[in-house]
């Protein structure tokens, strides 16, 4: 039926003024699966995503989303194919209650059905842990606790593409056991794209793990692969230089 | 939930039946403030759906009260059309031209989104002018008693006409109760809290805005139309800056994102100006400082201030 791979990119390049954000990045992302994009500050990966939701617009090359060239479509439409995006930076409503933000969310895909919009709306918070706030206005929560709802800003639209821009940065070590659990539970029906800096997170959640470096994809393959390739181990530890 | 758009039912049917009431127990000379001040909520209604609920802020929305105001008054007096067909004709014009200002001025964001709008709406003000053989310009002109009858009703009166003014307030204010509740005005919210945020969880924001600029304008024009019928003059002097920011000041002092209070802020500006200029002739001074005090000690406007303190559920 539907091909391994979920969504792929071929040559997709980012210039700014003069500086290559992405080079020329081919990849493939494995349907179902927990993938992991890593690399050091500035290898691209918040841009590389940016390009795949349409958040960013790529210089040149070409997205795929289910062998459909999504290219040239505008980030609202790849994501009413299913992709849902969480922001690095919190971007929450920070003016509108918990149960209005996941409502806001879940409006998309079930319209005028004010009863399916609220039921969906209080299960994500509940799924997340935030369903005994749900009636605080976002802005007065914790920065934790605002990063949590971010996720479930994303939850709520059932993707079937999940993009997480660094969800567990700021998080407190139970946050963070909670999200690994939820994680896990999503793979399988989800497919999840992550850029983490947490390599125990990554360690625990991801079957597949892709380095980025200076705009280059580095290396890519399972995490005893990654954990094992040399050039990985050079580019983290800054070992053998020669460049 | 249901409990909360019980009480906003209660709250809009309240408030039309209060207006109702008020024409038998208030004196003629309220009444005729009333009718004015329905119609020119009507224009607050318009541009609160913009201003309010959509967090875009436009300096030219007297071009749209004008537009509706001369397509009324022009198909009337220069083509000879009845009431009903010139109140359509006044009201397809602010669409069209909604439509056009909405597709320009969308291209900006912000600071830029307010001066594009002012000067198209100074452009409007000129180009009335400009045509002054049709439009008579500063002067304006007159629809003549005899023509103004609506659907059979000879709405010069004073009873006539308050109760004229009352029906299209009531649609609108209905109307809008309807839209922000809807998950159209929902998503508008979203846009004017997180622009960013929400064309991210898949909505077409350019989409929404270009609506709202639209319903906002041809409301806004709409009550232009009325306000030429009702009061039978049609002049320049409505397409002026100062007609683009009357309804932000009153959207402003009555509260912005809130139903009711475009009524509250025209009320409230209506009876400030009129009764300080009892006082003194220098009743703009009254007028300028209590506008100072209410921002200074009600920023989100009286009928924000009295969500944000009591009643949470306000629409």
């Amino acid at each position: 039926m539907a091909s391994v791979n979920i969504l792929s990119t071929k040559g997709l390049t980012k210039t700014y003024g003069g500086i290559d954000a992405n080079m020329d990045v081919d990849f493939e992302l494995q349907r179902g699966k927990v993938t992991a994009l890593i690399g050091p500050n500035g290898a691209g990966k918040s841009t590389f995503v940016g390009m795949i939701c349409g958040r960013i617009s790529a210089t040149r090359g070409e997205v795929f989303f289910e062998d459909q060239n999504i290219s040239s479509m505008p980030a609202h439409k790849r994501i009413q194919l299913g992709i849902a995006y969480t922001f690095q930076i919190t971007s929450v409503y920070a003016g509108l209650t918990l149960l209005e933000n996941t409502a806001i969310s879940a409006r998309r895909r079930l319209g005028k059905d004010n009863v399916a919009v609220n039921a969906k709306a209080l299960e994500v918070l509940e799924r997340v842990g935030l369903a005994d706030r749900a009636h605080q206005i976002a802005g007065d929560l914790s920065y934790g606790h605002q990063r949590v709802l971010e996720i479930a800003l994303g939850l709520a639209q059932d993707p079937v593409l999940f993009i997480l821009d660094e969800p567990t940065q700021g998080l407190a070590e139970t946050e963070i056991d909670d999200f690994v659990d939820l994680i896990n539970a999503l793979s399988g029906d989800t497919t999840i794209l992550l850029i983490e800096h947490n390599m125990d997170v990554v360690m625990r959640t991801a079957d597949q793990i892709t380095v980025l470096e200076f705009g280059k994809t580095l290396a890519s393959g399972t995490p005893s692969e990654i954990h094992n390739n040399q050039a990985v181990q050079a580019a983290y530890l800054g070992t053998a230089v020669d460049a | 939930m249901t409990k909360n758009s019980l009480y906003s039912h209660c709250l809009h049917f309240g408030t039309i039946a209060l207006l109702v009431a008020l024409f038998f127990l208030l004196p003629a000379y309220h009444v005729g403030n009333l009718s004015r001040i329905m119609v020119l909520a009507v224009y607050a209604m318009g541009f609160n759906l913009l201003f309010g609920y959509t967090g875009l802020l436009s300096l030219g929305h007297a071009l749209f009260f004008a537009t509706g105001m001369y397509g009324l008054g022009m198909a009337m007096n220069t083509f000879g059309l009845p009431s009903e067909l010139a109140l359509i004709v006044g009201v397809v014009c602010a669409i069209l031209v909604s439509t056009a200002i909405g597709l320009l001025a969308l291209r900006t964001t912000g600071v830029a989104f307010m001066i594009v709008t002012l000067m198209f709406a100074q452009a409007g003000y000129l180009t009335v002018l400009y045509f002054g053989s049709y439009t008579r310009g500063d002067e304006g002109f007159v629809i003549q008693q005899a023509e103004r009858i609506f659907a059979g009703v000879d709405i010069t009166g004073e009873t006539s006409r308050y109760f004229a003014a009352l029906i299209l307030f009531s649609i609108v204010f209905l109307l809008i109760a309807y839209l922000v509740r809807s998950p159209f005005g929902r998503t508008l919210v979203a846009i004017r809290e997180n622009e960013e945020r929400t064309k991210m969880l898949g909505y077409d924001t350019v989409r929404h805005k270009l609506l709202a600029v639209i319903i906002s304008g041809s409301i806004s024009g709409l009550a232009g139309a009325a306000y030429a019928l009702l009061f039978g003059y049609v002049g320049a002097t409505f397409a002026t800056v100062q007609y683009s920011i009357f309804p932000l000041l009153w959207v402003l002092l009555g509260g912005a994102g809130t139903t009711l209070g475009p009524l509250i802020g025209v009320v409230f500006m209506f009876y400030l100006i009129d009764l300080s200029s009892e006082l003194t002739q220098a009743y703009m001074l009254i007028a300028g400082v209590v506008l100072v005090l209410l921002t200074l000690f009600a920023p989100q406007g009286l009928a924000g201030e009295i969500r944000r303190k009591v009643f949470k559920w306000l629409p």
